[in-house]
């Protein structure tokens, strides 16, 4: 089914310049764009992209662009990156830039998340019952096998 | 709610459905044995709830037979898996169908509001709509 060329809709030609746009901000955050940039891709003015682009997502490119380096962030945190090296690999050419902006969006420091996240995939190894309710892992059978640590709960 | 299934016929191709075209966030990812692990997401903006992608095959809760037939089910989209929000419709019809998914009904008018849907990986489907149905769906 080929529902993208039989279908249509009111402004079809600017939502797609706008997805366009914040596709390019998903699959290029890390890079040193600026609003130019992502308006140059999209074909409008600066002010123009920024007025439709808060129309529809909420926030202005370079609010969401700050969201998407946090997000990919915490995700190579969680890896097991340090936070020096996620600074760098998300975009931020500061230390203290990225570690401000971190606590302020995620309500913690980027290297106490680091260490909490550190600290559950240890346990994940260890015990991995405990983060599966009993019900599921009665119903796949994992409570028979031995291999597995249980839990007290 | 806290937890909820989907039943998927593939966990690796569900882990990128869900998180890599849908935007879902991973919330568990642990291998359980060989070839089966305890993988659950949550939609964005909800960490408090996390669905389960639960493989269906022969097991100890699903004897062969049932097995097939439920996979059955799941390919024919006989199961819709509930409905997820969008603060636009079209824009997010547009990143997704620019992400590969497959939609069974584009965003349409229809007498409860505007929806569109689409199917997962396996075969269940979504109904896509806007968080304010009856307002002016369309915010460019």
């Amino acid at each position: 089914m080929s529902s993208k060329q039989e279908f249509t809709y009111p402004k079809i030609y600017l939502y797609r310049r706008i997805v366009q746009s914040k596709i390019f901000i998903d699959n290029n955050y890390a890079r040193n764009i600026d609003l130019d940039n992502i308006s140059d891709e999209a074909f409008f003015s600066k002010f123009h992209f920024i007025r439709l682009f808060k129309n529809v997502y909420g926030k202005t490119p370079h609010q969401y662009l700050k969201t998407i380096r946090i997000e990919n962030a915490k995700k190579l945190l969680k890896d097991g990156q340090s936070v020096s090296e996620v600074c760098f690999l998300v975009g931020f050419d500061s230390l203290s830039s990225f570690s401000g902006l971190f606590k302020r969006i995620v309500g913690q420091p980027a290297s106490v998340y680091a260490a909490m996240h550190k600290q559950n995939k240890a346990m994940m190894i260890k015990m991995p019952l405990a983060f599966v309710p009993g019900c599921y892992a009665y119903q796949h059978g994992w409570l028979e096998n031995s291999n597995f640590e249980e839990t007290d709960h | 709610m806290t937890i909820t299934n989907i039943h998927v016929i593939n966990q690796d191709s569900a882990y990128d459905f869900y998180v890599n075209k849908l935007g879902f966030n991973l919330v568990d990812d642990i291998p359980m044995g060989p070839d089966t692990r305890w993988l659950t997401v949550s939609p964005p903006g909800q960490p408090e709830l996390q669905l389960v992608l639960f493989p269906v095959k022969v097991s100890k809760m699903f004897p062969k037979e049932t097995a097939e037939t439920l996979i059955s089910l799941i390919k024919q989209g006989i199961f819709g898996c509930g409905v997820l929000t969008c603060n636009d419709i079209f824009a997010t019809y547009e990143e997704l169908v620019a992400k590969g998914v497959e939609f069974i009904k584009p965003p349409t008018k229809e007498f409860y509001g505007t929806e569109a849907l689409f199917k997962d990986d396996s075969g269940n489907y979504f109904s896509l709509q806007p968080q304010n149905n009856f307002g002016n769906e369309n915010n460019l």
